[in-house]
């Protein structure tokens, strides 16, 4: 009997040692093990907020009042709310407007801080400047140059002859929807310029020496060398831009918040004024969450633009 | 700029220094003496957490500062201040209301309590003691301070008023003496001032202090209101659209920019000598003071809003609360506290600190000097008297504090005021968008 029990427990502990042994030598699992603490802080910090959020934009949650599952509700008001499509409709144009221009201005001062310019780094430490001073502080510069009564545009303007009467930048409509896109792009072309910059630099000069020899002209070097080499960052800058501009708050809330009647508030400060200020969670997170769905597609343009080697080397989908 | 010498520092730092080695061990004794007497015993080794809304003068919060101070030595209450911008104040007050936890009074803005009523303390001893005290509370006072079952839940401590500043010479070449006190007259003024190039102007955009307080004021006076005495939404009225009618020709005067104003352009504005006639706090004035802009601080004063169709004052002017939770672990402190705060000695300084910023709550402080010393400040003395609350006619709530938040009304105006929207439809629209709160 006891020799039959000890052969069988030294048969279990070789089985639990080879079992370990597997699990040592098992590359998926330590991967799995490794990346777990990794993974925990993503589920926790990331994740969670995320779930949290969608979850609330289900709720009639209010601030310090615990809410209810109320399903589709939140959607549905917002479907009939006016001011929650014009706050749709003006941050497709603020993003577009703005992520074209700076990218088209970006492109440019890129490409002429790449030349062999005198004071090189003086100049390009000067393009880093409107990036480096905190936003709220350059929209409070704007606030003050798009002022309605003393703005230095529309005294230079008066100074001049110009005009008989300041500018009303923030007043009217669409004059406020171009300021406020303006200010936007002052912002954001460091980013642009700056990151196109340092792509341009990978290039190697030795591929314009031989276009050049081979009498390529300057567009023409740009367009079938500069260009496609440079496609996988700009599709990185731009979905960065993208995604920050959509998701714009600062400049709108200290300029206008979302004034005049409306006009200018993004999804982003419309979602702020009804959460936090107004206290409706519940309806806050709903209009945070309607933004999810254009961001995500930004972001998988992007994901699978930098995957694609054709699309890297400036060709098309077959 | 003058200069100043170091003598002079040194003196003026040894005058403050000895003024307050008088007052504080005087202040001192009153604590004591008020403390024996007090109703209110604090619990031993009893310690207070507060947090309030960032001080508008700097006098203010230091007579509040040394309010506190004196009560703690006198009763040995720790007390932990902590201010924030009032904006941020409000999630934090209600984060502490939903987790029961944290600061154990905060001196907030608006009616928040009403938010979370379960969450406050009752402290109806403390504010009937000071009512039967002082003199009486204001019904507005009264209105923020109780809950549905007339239970006090906060302590209704300051209003703080919104009135007309205004260019004297400006009004008097516009053909009148002072400002008028009704609306047909004061839209003739509006419009003399425009004519003579020096225009007056209310802020359109979301101006959450002066465009809410001007837009009120305007609805009111022609009998429109967003809610009646039943919570019902009743904005879309013939009273309402007649007030945007008289808006539209209103605004048809004002000085350019209005539409993009927010609460810190009509001050600017005014400062600059661009604009004769706006809403404000006492803000303007003391600014031009401080700043010695003598001829500014010389040529303005301030008024009342003038008086409507319905033949009464309807104006709006914001409450400061403070709100004690009732998670706090040293309840008989917090009301000893409070009860301390609105205590003749602490309030009269409170107010003379406050330069006309703070309005007092309580009848009795009605006769403070700091009313009539300055004679251009005596107007804010009674705005606790002619203030009505935001939810006007209804109750407070979530469904009033959002549409607050929300600008329904000074949405609504700034529509019907830049054109953007008839009158009519500017109605309609603001009772859909209120009906959304009102409903749940």
């Amino acid at each position: 009997m006891v020799s039959i029990t000890g052969s069988n427990d030294k048969s279990a502990a070789t089985e639990r040692i080879s079992w370990l042994e597997r699990l040592n030598s098992n590359r998926n699992l330590l991967g799995f093990l490794f990346m777990l603490p990794a993974a925990l802080v993503l589920l926790v910090f990331l994740a969670y907020p995320l779930g949290l959020g969608v979850w609330l934009g289900f709720t009639d949650v209010k601030v310090g009042r615990p809410g209810h599952f109320i399903g589709f509700d939140n959607y549905e008001w917002l479907f009939q709310d006016d001011i929650f499509w014009l706050s749709v409709f003006n941050t497709f144009l603020y993003t577009s407007v703005a992520s074209v221009i700076k990218f088209a201005i970006g492109l440019w001062l890129a490409l002429l801080l790449n030349r062999n310019l005198p004071f090189k780094s003086f100049l390009r430490a000067i393009v880093l400047l409107p990036f480096i001073v905190p936003t709220v502080l350059s929209a409070l510069a704007f606030w003050w140059i798009y002022d309605s009564q003393d703005s230095v545009i529309s005294w230079t303007l008066i100074e001049m002859g110009l005009l008989d009467q300041p500018i009303d930048f923030l007043g009217n409509p669409n004059n406020a929807r171009a300021s406020v896109i303006a200010a936007n792009i002052w912002r954001g072309i460091p980013f642009v310029a700056i990151t196109l910059l340092a792509g341009l630099q990978t290039i190697s000069p030795s591929l314009y020496e031989a276009a050049t020899i081979d009498g390529a002209n300057e567009w023409q070097r740009f367009r079938r060398i500069t260009l496609p080499l440079l496609t996988p960052i700009i599709a990185v800058v731009m979905t960065f831009s993208v995604l920050f501009t959509f998701t714009d708050f600062q400049l709108i809330w200290v300029m206008t918040r979302g004034g005049p009647i409306n006009a200018t508030h993004l999804m982003a400060t419309l979602s702020y004024q009804r959460a936090i200020i107004g206290g409706a969670l519940g309806e806050g997170a709903a209009i945070a969450v309607a933004m999810i769905p254009f961001l995500l597609a930004a972001v998988l343009f992007s994901y699978f633009g930098l995957q694609r080697q054709k699309w890297q080397q400036g060709g098309r989908d077959d | 700029m003058p200069k100043i010498t170091r003598r002079q520092v040194v003196q003026g730092a040894s005058s403050l220094a000895l003024s307050s080695a008088i007052a504080s061990p005087m202040l001192l004794e009153a604590a004591r003496a008020w403390a024996a007497e007090s109703p209110w015993k604090p619990e031993s080794g009893a310690s207070l957490r507060m947090l309030r809304w960032k001080r508008f003068v700097k006098a203010e919060g230091e007579a509040f500062k040394a309010s506190l101070d004196a009560f703690t030595k006198a009763t040995g209450v720790k007390i932990r201040l902590d201010s924030e911008g009032f904006e941020d104040l409000r999630p934090k007050a209600a984060v502490a209301a939903n987790i029961g936890s944290g600061p154990d009074v905060i001196w907030g803005i608006h009616a928040d309590a009403h938010l979370y009523p379960n969450a406050m303390m009752d402290i109806s001893d403390v504010c009937n003691y000071l009512g039967k005290k002082y003199g009486g509370w204001y019904p507005i006072a009264e209105h923020y301070g109780k809950d549905k079952n007339g239970k006090w839940i906060n302590l209704p401590i300051t209003i703080s008023g919104n009135l007309l500043n205004y260019r004297i010479s400006m009004i008097q070449k516009a053909g009148f003496e002072k400002i008028p006190n009704n609306t047909k007259d004061f839209l003739k003024l509006m419009q003399n001032l425009k004519k003579n190039g020096t225009p007056g102007g209310f802020a359109l955009g979301n101006a959450s202090g002066d465009g809410n307080c001007w837009t009120h004021w305007i609805l009111w006076s022609h009998g429109g209101r967003v809610v009646d005495e039943k919570d019902n939404v009743v904005i879309n009225s013939p009273e309402t659209i007649a007030s945007l009618e008289y808006v539209k020709e209103l605004a048809e005067n004002f000085i350019v920019g209005t539409a993009s104003w927010l609460d810190g352009h009509n001050n600017k504005a005014f400062l600059q000598g661009a604009c004769s006639l706006t809403n404000n706090g006492i803000s303007i004035y003391a600014a031009a003071v401080r700043q010695g802009m003598k001829e500014i601080a010389a040529d303005m004063d301030h008024a009342y809003f003038p008086i409507g169709p319905v033949g009464k004052p309807t104006e709006f002017h914001v409450a400061f609360p403070m709100m004690p939770y009732k998670h706090t672990k040293y309840p008989n402190a917090v009301k000893a506290l409070l009860a301390w705060l609105m205590e003749k000695d602490q309030y009269n300084a409170f107010l003379q600190g406050s330069v006309g910023y703070l309005s007092h709550s309580l009848r009795a402080y009605k006769n403070h000097p700091v009313w009539t010393e300055d004679p251009k400040r005596t107007v804010y003395r009674d705005v606790a008297e002619r203030s009505r609350s935001f939810a006007h006619s209804g109750s407070l709530g979530y469904a009033a504090s959002s549409v607050f938040a929300d600008f329904v009304v000074v949405n609504m105006v700034a529509e019907a005021a830049t054109g953007a929207k008839t009158p009519k439809k500017a109605a309609e629209d603001a009772q859909r968008r209120a009906e959304r709160y009102y409903k749940v």
